[in-house]
């Protein structure tokens, strides 16, 4: 949402912190990205109690333990869901779903293109490193065929999404892609992400030292090449043409694409103004449609 | 029980106006001060098919469809040949003719024939649309439905429309009278005279549901759609912006009821509604809603199941997977309703419920209860008590999950400084935090399923239908107990002793009363419309008592007689 209305406090990025320990494995870059995170909230003075931190199952999924803010840690896949409600309920708060390529493309799979398209004002921050860390090593719905893993012995057998284009398709509002060896331009894009009014979506890369051993920091370093000078990120049709991408191609970071439409709580809201509801209204009128 | 009211079946093509003919009826009685309850099957397909519209009315209280029908009225050769079986002596006969697309085989013996060329004459009025005003004019004179309120039922629809198109039905309905007139009535089937009218409303079970949800506080409603629980979600959609909330439409069930558990933990009162597969869709979440101590709530209209089986048929068959559907032990309350008062009544508990006791509470009905309509005394918004759930009161450091005596942790809403806690789905210790250690996942468990336990006593008690001892006992549930009401009386009426026992907290049971019930009758009998036989099952599992099931599964409701027969057949 954006963060600009909130009570704005002056916070350091460590006080973002939580008392939980953090539990990745060393060399992992969602460190790089959870300290994006707190830089981010810092930056922008997100008061923390008026920040809900959400997530599903998996490595990543586990972040809002490590902020302070109310949180919940729902079921694999679903932080979507359960981040829409939280979000309508509340559109007066701030709303942080983190999670992985698995947790967000393959079980929860169904929900995000209703998140994007009806403009769920929240932002969603997803790691993607191209595999299943915590059940120790599976391929995901961004892994690459020749990535050997632990159902795959032999590579994979099918191709990896393109998510850019996928929120991009599916209407997301704002979609930027940062890479967690880049913490500078990944907490540039989720403080962008923040104040942004809708439904905004980071997408990061991000490499496994324990289980992927093809998608290293070096294979990233090669592959990532910055969104060019100039770029209209207003121009739908330019930001698919950098998403759009060839195995061998290299994928774009930084931000891709951002406009400014109604918000689903805004289109509900307006609803509501249409019928001239309110609180006060009686409700024996509604009541008294029944009588025969 | 004497046979005071009279049960009239039209039938005929979905979109002839069979379920129009059938409301304005219903709405005619109700208005005439009688009593009604109406009963319907649709084909599951968007147009066409057999439609069927039952009314039974009655000066006295009505608790189900009855037994068979007393007047039938059918609108096509498919309708007549569904039920001309059922065309016995006595029974009086209305049919398209001449000019319909059937000519009725030979009338049976004994049974009163009235033929109306409804078609004909809707056709010499060119609006093939007009046949259903020309049965209902027929109708009317034949056994009394009240012309008046009949006509005042038609200029509320219609008038709005314009009086062109009041006056052409009305004119219809006129020619349908006429027609019926000039004929000899042979039967004495009517129905009761007018009697004041009464403070009522007349509504379906889904719509009551959605109206239970308003007046329990209902602030948030996420919803995907599915037979036969879509009214529900419509009635919200349409009533719920007055209030100054919304409906939200999922994009699957997972979805409606995660959104449900988001808007609760963020504060908001929040339900959502569905059918078997939805639940079954749903457990997950459940468990987790279960886990976390979030308040979610749901009404779950059941349907012939497994799989998508068949969507527009009644069963009660959801009740293992209501009461036990889930992966671990996850706690819930489920409430299961009798009637369309109590879709408005328990839909108001449900809510409260979840919201005291910060656990899902699923409520039953079924799909007999979702398109009947019912007459209703018109529910006052200040009768309902609005529960909230227990709040922090900010002092001290903040437990989500604090060991208190009643097993209910105070919750507190986001944006509260001071508060700040997790949701989740992990074991977790008192603060939240994630813990596996045996002790606490213990400890945790005790507390989930400890504080729900007082509901069997805090909860309205089982009705006991009957005193002294039985011969036998009928327990059942959902819209069964209505039939199991009428088969008691009349059994008691033939000098039988019978009683009934009619629970509607399904879990935790409310097992002392099964066993005091139970101690009084020397037989149990259970019918319910499952293959199982699942509160039977229960009952056998949670007290000493040995049911006999009673189990039927053809897609309809049990009639008085089936249970009548049965008891006899057992005794």
């Amino acid at each position: 949402m954006s963060v600009a209305a909130l009570h704005k406090v002056d916070l350091k990025p460590r006080d973002y912190k939580s008392e939980v320990n953090v539990v990745w494995c060393p060399g992992c870059g969602y460190h790089g990205i959870l300290n994006s995170i707190y830089r981010a909230l810092s930056e922008l003075g997100v008061d923390s109690s008026n920040l809900m931190s959400i997530s599903g199952i998996g490595c990543s999924s586990r972040t809002p333990y490590f902020i302070k803010s109310y949180k919940m840690h729902t079921l694999h896949g679903r932080a979507g869901p359960v981040a829409t409600g939280a979000q309508l309920a509340r559109p007066d708060l701030a709303v942080l779903v983190t999670g992985g390529d698995g947790d967000g493309y393959s079980i929860g799979g169904g929900h995000m293109p209703h998140m994007a398209r009806k403009n769920v004002n929240l932002t969603y921050v997803l790691y993607d490193n191209h595999i299943y860390g915590l059940t120790k090593g599976q391929y995901s719905p961004t892994s690459r065929p020749e990535l050997k893993a632990y159902t795959t012995p032999y590579g994979g057998p099918d191709e990896p999404l393109n998510p850019l284009l996928y929120m991009l398709t599916y209407g997301a509002t704002y979609v930027a892609q940062g890479f967690a060896g880049k913490p500078q331009l990944c907490a540039e894009l989720i403080k962008g992400a923040l104040e942004h009014k809708g439904f905004s979506y980071v997408h990061i890369l991000s490499q496994c030292p324990t289980f992927n051993n093809i998608d290293t920091v070096e294979y990233y370093r090669d592959l990532v090449k910055e969104v060019p000078e100039g770029h209209d990120v207003t121009n739908l049709g330019a930001a698919m043409e950098l998403a759009r991408r060839e195995e061998k191609d290299p994928t774009p970071i930084g931000l891709l694409y951002q406009i400014n439409k109604p918000t689903l709580d805004e289109r509900l809201a307006e609803i509501v103004k249409k019928v001239g509801g309110h609180a006060g209204y009686d409700i024996n009128k509604i009541i008294d449609l029944a009588r025969p | 029980m004497a046979k005071n009211d009279l049960i009239i079946r039209v039938a005929g093509e979905g979109g002839e106006g069979i379920i129009s003919t059938g409301d304005f009826i219903a709405a005619a009685c109700a208005r005439a001060g009688l009593e009604v309850y109406t009963f319907k099957t649709f084909p599951a397909e968007i147009r066409g098919g057999y439609a069927m519209y039952q009314i039974r009315t009655s000066p006295d209280r009505v608790y189900n469809q009855g037994d068979t029908f007393d007047v039938f009225c059918a609108f096509n050769g498919e309708a007549y040949e569904a039920n001309k079986h059922l065309l016995t002596p006595g029974t009086a006969f209305v049919y398209d003719y001449p000019g319909g697309d059937f000519e009725p085989d030979a009338i049976p013996e004994g049974v009163h024939a009235y033929p109306i060329p409804m078609s004909k004459t809707a056709k010499e009025m060119k609006s093939y649309r007009s046949k259903n005003m020309v049965a209902m004019g027929a109708l009317s004179v034949l056994f009394n439905i009240s012309e008046v309120t009949l006509k005042q039922v038609l200029t509320k629809k219609f008038g709005k429309k314009g009086e062109e198109i009041l006056n052409f039905n009305l004119q219809a309905f006129e020619k349908g009278r006429e027609l019926a007139l000039a004929l000899n009535k042979t039967d004495a089937w009517r129905v009761a005279d007018p009697a004041p009218p009464k403070d009522v409303i007349v509504i379906s079970g889904n719509d009551a549901a959605g109206l239970g949800a308003l007046l329990g506080g209902l602030e948030f409603f996420a919803a995907y759609p599915i037979t036969p629980a879509t009214e529900i979600a419509k009635y919200v959609a349409t009533h719920l912006p007055k209030l100054g909330g919304t409906l939200v439409q999922a994009e699957d069930e997972i979805a409606s009821i995660g959104q449900v558990l988001g808007a609760s933990y963020a504060g908001k009162r929040s339900m959502t509604s569905t059918s078997g597969p939805g639940l079954a869709l749903m457990t997950e979440m459940l468990g987790m809603a279960s886990m976390s101590e979030t308040p979610v709530m749901l009404v779950n209209v059941q349907r012939g199941g497994p799989s998508t089986g068949l969507p527009t048929k009644h069963e009660q068959s959801d009740l293992f997977l209501a009461l036990h559907g889930a992966h671990g032990d996850a706690a819930r309350i489920v409430l299961s309703v009798e009637d369309v008062k109590d879709c408005i009544d328990m839909t108001v508990d449900a809510l409260n419920l979840a919201e005291e006791y910060q656990s899902p509470v699923i409520l039953l009905s079924d799909g007999s209860l979702a398109f009947s309509t019912q007459t209703v005394p018109r529910p006052k918004p200040g009768d309902f008590k609005i529960v909230r759930r227990k709040m922090w009161d900010g002092e001290g450091t903040y437990k989500r999950y604090a060991i208190t005596d009643d097993g209910i942790s105070p919750m507190v809403d986001p944006g509260t400084p001071g508060g700040m806690h997790i949701a989740t789905g992990l074991e977790h210790t008192e603060t939240g935090a994630p813990s596996f250690k045996g002790e606490v996942h213990e400890q945790m468990l005790d507390k989930r399923f400890d504080k729900i336990k007082p509901l069997v006593d805090r909860y309205h008690p089982a009705e006991v239908d009957g005193e002294g001892e039985a011969d036998v006992g009928i327990i059942t549930w959902g819209s069964t107990i209505g039939v199991a009401r009428e088969a008691v009386a009349r059994l008691r009426a033939e000098g039988y002793k019978v009683k009934g026992f009619y629970p509607k907290l399904m879990w935790p049971m409310q097992v002392a009363q099964y066993e005091a019930f139970g101690a009084t009758c020397k037989k149990i009998l259970v019918p319910e419309v499952n293959y199982q036989g699942q509160l039977s099952h229960f009952i056998r599992a949670e007290t000493s008592l040995n049911p006999i099931p009673f189990t039927i599964y053809s897609g309809m409701p049990f009639t008085p007689i089936q249970m009548i027969d049965k008891v006899k057949e057992i005794l």
